[in-house]
């Protein structure tokens, strides 16, 4: 059923473009998980305050929990389907964050990673060289409840020292 | 790369990454909140604003007539489907939605169901229920006399031998009065040099799991499929056949992946609303809670715990008076076994002659509460080690020299009379005391900040006796599934289960594939709880493994390869059936001894397979003008026996310790006549980035649990029990301030300091 007025949006994810008529009450998540079928982007507190449905937008981290659909027309939209790919193809098939949050042990229920690595891969590349305490302020908007945050921090850490190596000029 | 075989890399012990790691990190990992069927209703609650009352009437009608909405349901229709609509796995206490009266704010009275959640939630607001407001009770001391009774006739549900003598009795608020009597405290106090009594109090606070409950019904001919968010599929089975009237094979759970679980997701919890509102509806349901929700499900006992110890002149325990009460709010759920279960350890991990213990489980008119991630003991660690630091300094002796002269020994009683095995308790405490370098001066700081420090150290019994049940499907090519009904809910045990197939038929952990919960196909299993899944479910995934790899000597033998060839998994098939064709199942199930407690004295002499020991170190800082603490290191030292997977017991030690310390520091349901005011995230604070120590260590000693799967044991609750009394201890270290109620709060702090000084707070 229809509730009220829509638009027609366009919106590209990951590389692709998709055009829909969205219901303007719709939020982004809705639209993402729904519409788009990319639930890897997960809803925990719905208000903006887990930061778990954190995506990246024009670059730049947002929740896509309090943000309308259609405020994203236009946008180009990264979720954690689309983190593999960011200066890809990386050798395994994952972005050497992905990487990181598997050997450093930066996850255990999994539901806040897609927040905690959109919100890192925007720290890394404003900021290729953080130090631990830039890596705190920059996920402290994000809530895991089961890791005691070590190994997100560990895995941050690990992945701005590959990524300066692999880039330092030989 | 993609070899099976291990011929000699050791899988256990390994820190193998999670198997289900890359699903984790590309979104790709299947959880209940993700799932849709064809068809799908979105269920939205209507729930009770009165703490206590008799309900007049309910009006549906305006939500019924809102487009878009297809049925509205109240606990009389629910009772045209099932006759006795009462749940749980203690008592029988829990309707579906509401009937006759409310026990507490935020107690379903009604649901929606539309095809629009957003629908759903707008005609949820739109019913009017009336109610004759009833005298409420909310403190679990009070509830022991109040005449506000919780429910009018006890109803136990027949599972649990020490509740059934309460089945029927009526007038009272008690679920259950656990008594422990031991040699002859009485006369202990009399001749006892020096007596110390205290009282503790903790707060109700709750898990956050951050992927709220969520539980979908698809309704079949004469069955059910459950997509559920649960800890314990093989309950919820039982449990909705149970209501139902029917086989278990009619009912199917199927567990994915869970977004946290440390107990709120456990027994049951939405899967009766859901199963009954699908069949009602003949389609399938969904309800999700919000996060707002949770609040109103299930949470974290609140406590009281008077503490009384009798102390010779050389420092030694020698009797031990334990009183709790557990406010287990509105409904039961598992309060009476966290009552049970976790009152046998109350006077903690010491050696004391004289002991007793009285435990009550207790109904209030708050939120149910449950199992959080301890079971009961962080309550009774925090009041029986900041009671253990008040003893040691009473007769001015070192914290630590205090509990080494009284901490329970190999092969001695502990309070039930079980004598102690593997509990590697003086070793932890050693450890730590070695960590915090605790012979060695400490900088007290100057000014206004000034610095504490000290430890704490508790234990556990894993909950007894209890049955896992497991299968490994070995195939042609040499590759094995396992089959069981442990839940991964981020504490890794798919991982670790895996390595333990792998280890003992020689393959490689990161290709044996776990086959998720799901009762039509997975065996049974108690549930995923109390830290016991490492332990049963390890044990009975060994004997699956075994079980397999007897078979599989027979075959070579069968086919005439001599003993001890080295012959390949798929070469022995390929012998015996002339192709890649055929199957070895394992089976493989583990119920550990156990002995009943005597009614009454509360004693056994085997009361638990296996105990767990945790202990923290703490040094912080206190703004003596703000009563602020930074916790300057955490050390959480814990005996695990031998880790399968040590990089996992680290990330399950640090994130029980994290957890701990929100309870500790500042988590707090906020109620006011019952109301919680502070039902969201924004609102009630959970640990962030920020909160994390400067330093925190995460360290096992050196343990064999001989009777577990490869020496391991339990771990994902251990670094919960020392946290919290660790900082009060320390606190006092730094500041003289001995604080007894939870959370530990700034201003708690200051107002201790101001009274210490004689100043007033106030202005």
């Amino acid at each position: 059923m229809s509730w009220g007025e829509s638009r027609t949006i366009t919106l590209t994810v990951n590389g692709t473009s998709y055009t829909r008529e969205v219901e303007v009450r719709f939020h982004l998540a809705d639209v993402l998980r729904h519409e788009l079928g990319l639930t890897g982007t997960h809803l925990g507190c719905e208000h903006g305050v887990c930061g778990a449905c954190t995506v990246l937008i024009n670059g730049r981290s947002a929740r896509s929990c309090l943000m309308l659909a259609v405020q994203a027309d236009g946008a180009e939209i990264t979720t954690i389907e689309g983190i593999a790919d960011i200066d890809g193809p990386h050798a395994g098939g994952l972005h050497p964050l992905q990487e990181a949050f598997r050997e450093f042990h930066g996850l255990q229920c999994g539901f806040c990673t897609p927040g905690m690595l959109t919100t890192l891969i925007e720290l890394l590349r404003d900021n290729p060289a953080p130090t631990e305490e830039e890596v705190r302020i920059a996920i402290s908007g994000n809530l895991c409840r089961c890791t005691g945050y070590q190994g997100i921090v560990d895995a941050a850490l690990a992945t701005a020292k590959n990524l300066r190596e692999a880039t330092a000029p030989a | 790369m993609n070899e099976i075989r291990s011929i000699s890399a050791k899988q256990v012990g390994r820190d193998v990454p999670r198997l289900e790691s890359r699903q984790k990190v590309t979104g790709r990992a299947e959880y209940t909140h993700n799932i849709t069927l064809p068809g799908m209703l979105y269920a939205k609650l209507c729930r009770s604003t009165v703490a206590h009352g008799r309900i007049l009437s309910i009006d549906v009608s305006a939500a019924r007539d809102l487009p878009g909405v297809h049925a509205v349901y109240t606990g009389e229709t629910i009772r045209t489907l099932i006759a006795e609509p009462y749940f749980g796995p203690a008592f029988h206490d829990q309707p579906i939605l509401a009937i006759g009266k409310v026990h507490f704010v935020g107690e379903p009275i009604a649901v929606v169901l539309a095809a629009d959640p957003y629908v759903a939630a707008e005609a949820a607001q739109m019913i009017v229920a009336e109610y004759e407001e009833l005298p409420a009770v909310f403190d679990e001391v009070e509830a022991m006399t109040s005449a506000a009774i919780v429910h009018e006739t006890l109803k136990p549900a027949g599972t649990f031998a020490d509740l059934k003598h309460l089945s029927g009795k009526s007038n009272t608020n008690v679920a259950l009065d656990y008594q422990l009597r031991r040699g002859d405290t009485d006369a202990a106090f009399a001749a006892a040099e020096h007596v110390f009594e205290h009282e503790f109090h903790t707060q109700q606070v709750m898990h956050t799991p951050l992927e709220p409950m969520v539980s979908i019904a698809e309704p079949g001919d004469n069955c059910l499929t459950i997509y559920t968010a649960s800890q314990s599929p093989s309950f919820v089975c039982t449990e909705i056949a149970r209501l139902f009237g029917w086989r278990e094979n009619q009912v199917r759970v199927k567990v994915p992946y869970l977004g946290g679980g440390f107990g709120a997701k456990l027994y049951i919890k939405l899967e009766a609303l859901v199963a009954a509102a699908a069949m009602l509806a003949r389609r399938p349901v969904k309800l999700s809670l919000t996060m707002e929700e949770q609040f109103y499900t299930i949470t974290k006992h609140a406590s009281t715990f008077r503490i009384k110890s009798a102390v010779n002149k050389d420092g030694r325990i020698t009797a031990r008076r334990c009183e709790i009460f557990w406010n287990g709010g509105a409904f039961a759920d598992i309060g009476p076994r966290v009552t049970q279960k976790s009152g046998f350890t109350s006077p903690g991990p010491y050696d004391i002659d004289n002991v007793s213990v009285d435990s009550y489980a207790l109904y209030t008119n708050r939120p149910p509460a449950g199992a959080l991630r301890g079971f009961g003991i962080p309550q009774l660690v925090w009041a029986y080690e900041s009671h253990t630091d008040l003893l040691a300094r009473g007769i001015g002796m070192d914290a630590v020299e205090f509990r080494r002269r009284n901490l329970l020994r190999e092969g001695r009683p502990q309070a039930t009379g079980t004598l102690m095995h593997d509990a590697a308790i003086i070793e932890v405490l050693d450890k730590t005391a070695e960590l915090m370098n605790w012979t060695a001066p400490f900088e007290r700081g100057e000014g206004v900040i000034r610095r504490g420090r000290a430890i704490a150290i508790g234990f556990k019994a894993v909950v007894a006796p209890t049955t896992s049940g497991a299968i490994v499907n070995l195939s042609a090519d040499g590759s094995a599934a396992l089959y069981m009904s442990t839940v991964d809910m981020g504490q890794g045990s798919d991982t670790a289960m895996a390595q333990i197939v792998a280890e003992t038929l020689g393959l490689v952990a990161e290709r044996v594939k776990v086959v998720h919960p799901d009762t039509d196909v997975t065996p049974y299993d108690m549930a995923t709880l109390g830290s016991r899944s490492t332990f049963h479910m390890g044990n009975a995934v060994k004997l699956a493994s075994l079980h397999a790899l007897e078979q599989l000597g027979a075959m070579a033998r069968e086919v005439g390869l001599p003993e001890g060839t080295n012959y390949e998994i798929r070469d022995i098939f390929l012998k015996k059936y002339g192709m890649q064709a055929g199957n070895i199942i394992g089976v493989g199930s583990y119920v550990p001894p156990y002995t009943s407690p005597q009614k009454g004295t509360g004693l056994s002499d085997n009361v638990t397979p296996f105990w767990m020991v945790g202990a923290a170190g703490v040094e912080l800082s206190v703004d003596t003008e703000t009563g602020h603490v930074t916790i300057d290191r955490l050390i959480n030292v814990a005996d695990v026996g031998r880790p399968l997977n040590p990089a996992i017991v680290a990330t399950q030690l640090s994130g029980a310790a994290m957890m701990q310390l929100g309870f500790t520091l500042f988590e707090n349901m906020d109620l006011d006549h019952g109301q919680v005011t502070n039902a969201s995230l924004a609102d009630y604070k959970i640990p962030g980035m920020h909160d994390l120590p400067t330093v925190m260590d995460n360290v096992i000693v050196d343990n064999n649990q001989q009777n577990g799967p490869y020496g391991a044991k339990g771990v994902g609750e251990t670094a919960t029990f020392g946290v919290s009394p660790a900082i009060a201890n320390a606190i006092e270290d730094a500041v003289g301030v001995r604080l007894t109620s939870l959370p530990l709060t700034p201003e708690s702090v200051l107002r201790g300091i101001r009274a210490l000084r004689g100043e007033k707070l106030e202005g």
